[in-house]
């Protein structure tokens, strides 16, 4: 419970106000949780592309803050970019995001995110974000 | 009176038009959430407006708009960019897009969107675009990517 409110502490105001949550946390890293409303349709019944992409992206700086605490280092973080590729059409029910850092260097991190509704298997979406990490002054 | 009512009805459908399209797709969904508004449009382009708003932040001390916002920004005017070209309303899932963020938009600035449809195949259309906050010559991203059409069958529509 202490690691979820942390991870949810972190989260931003967009993420709060679009309705993403932090549903649990897995070996340090948060799975972020959003239910299906009217801020995130897109075409009637199904999920915004946009909606998807800023739940991946959540979840992309929810695990690199996660890691950045555990290791105690203090930095901020700026986005270089993010590739979204569109799997299948998100359905009008929960959607769930994890992200899995596969580096994390001296002045950036390159993360690969997915996002899943039903079945972890076949995820709906997936994103490779890079994210420039600046240590702050000591 | 019949004939007036056939002046109503013209052979041709009427081609697309953002500018009266754009209020109507945002209502009651994620784009009419983020308060999306039409600004201009081209042949092949449009640009539409992301009005700054405290709940969209990145990060609370910055007043900086965050960047998921502005991925939906340039997905919406992809869409509209690509019927705008097509000259047609027509179902389509947006296959892939790559958001590059040049730099931070200025505290409590609008961020606008102007995509422009270079490419339309078969089934695919291609994107590009910048999101910029009032001056198109400084971008803060640029953005590219690919959007499918779906088949106007009903069931196929209802499968997504």
């Amino acid at each position: 419970m202490a690691e979820i409110n942390a991870a949810s502490g972190q989260l931003t105001p967009y993420a709060h106000s679009l309705g993403i949550a932090v549903d649990r946390v897995e070996g340090g890293v948060p799975v972020l949780v959003v239910d299906f409303s009217n801020a995130v349709e897109g075409r009637p019944g199904a999920l915004h592309g946009g909606a998807i992409s800023g739940l991946l992206e959540t979840a992309g700086y929810a695990a690199l803050r996660g890691e950045l605490d555990r290791i105690e280092r203090k930095a901020r973080l700026k986005p270089i970019n993010i590739t979204v590729e569109f799997l299948s059409a998100g359905k009008p029910r929960q959607t769930f995001s994890k992200a899995r850092i596969t580096k994390l260097g001296r002045r950036t991190a390159n993360l690969v995110v997915e996002a899943w509704q039903v079945n972890r298997d076949r995820p709906i979406a997936s994103a490779v974000m890079n994210v420039m990490v600046k240590d702050e002054e000591p | 009176m019949a004939r007036q009512s056939f002046a109503l009805m013209p052979d041709e459908p009427i081609p697309f038009d953002p500018a009266l399209a754009a209020p109507l797709l945002g209502k009651g969904s994620h784009n009419g959430w983020l308060g999306l508004r039409y600004r201009d449009h081209g042949e092949d382009w449009v640009e539409l407006e992301l009005p700054w708003r405290a709940d969209l932040l990145g990060e609370e001390e910055e007043e900086v708009l965050a960047s998921g916002p502005i991925i939906s920004l340039m997905d919406m005017a992809s869409g509209l960019s690509i019927w705008t070209r097509k000259k047609l309303f027509q179902p389509i899932a947006t296959l892939d897009l790559r958001v590059d963020y040049l730099r931070g938009s200025k505290p409590r600035a609008s961020v606008f969107g102007r995509v422009q449809c270079y490419h339309l195949g078969h089934s695919a259309a291609f994107v590009r675009g910048i999101a910029h906050d009032g001056d198109a010559d400084d971008p803060v991203a640029h953005m590219q990517g690919v959007f499918m059409t779906i088949a106007t069958d009903p069931r196929n529509f209802a499968r997504g």
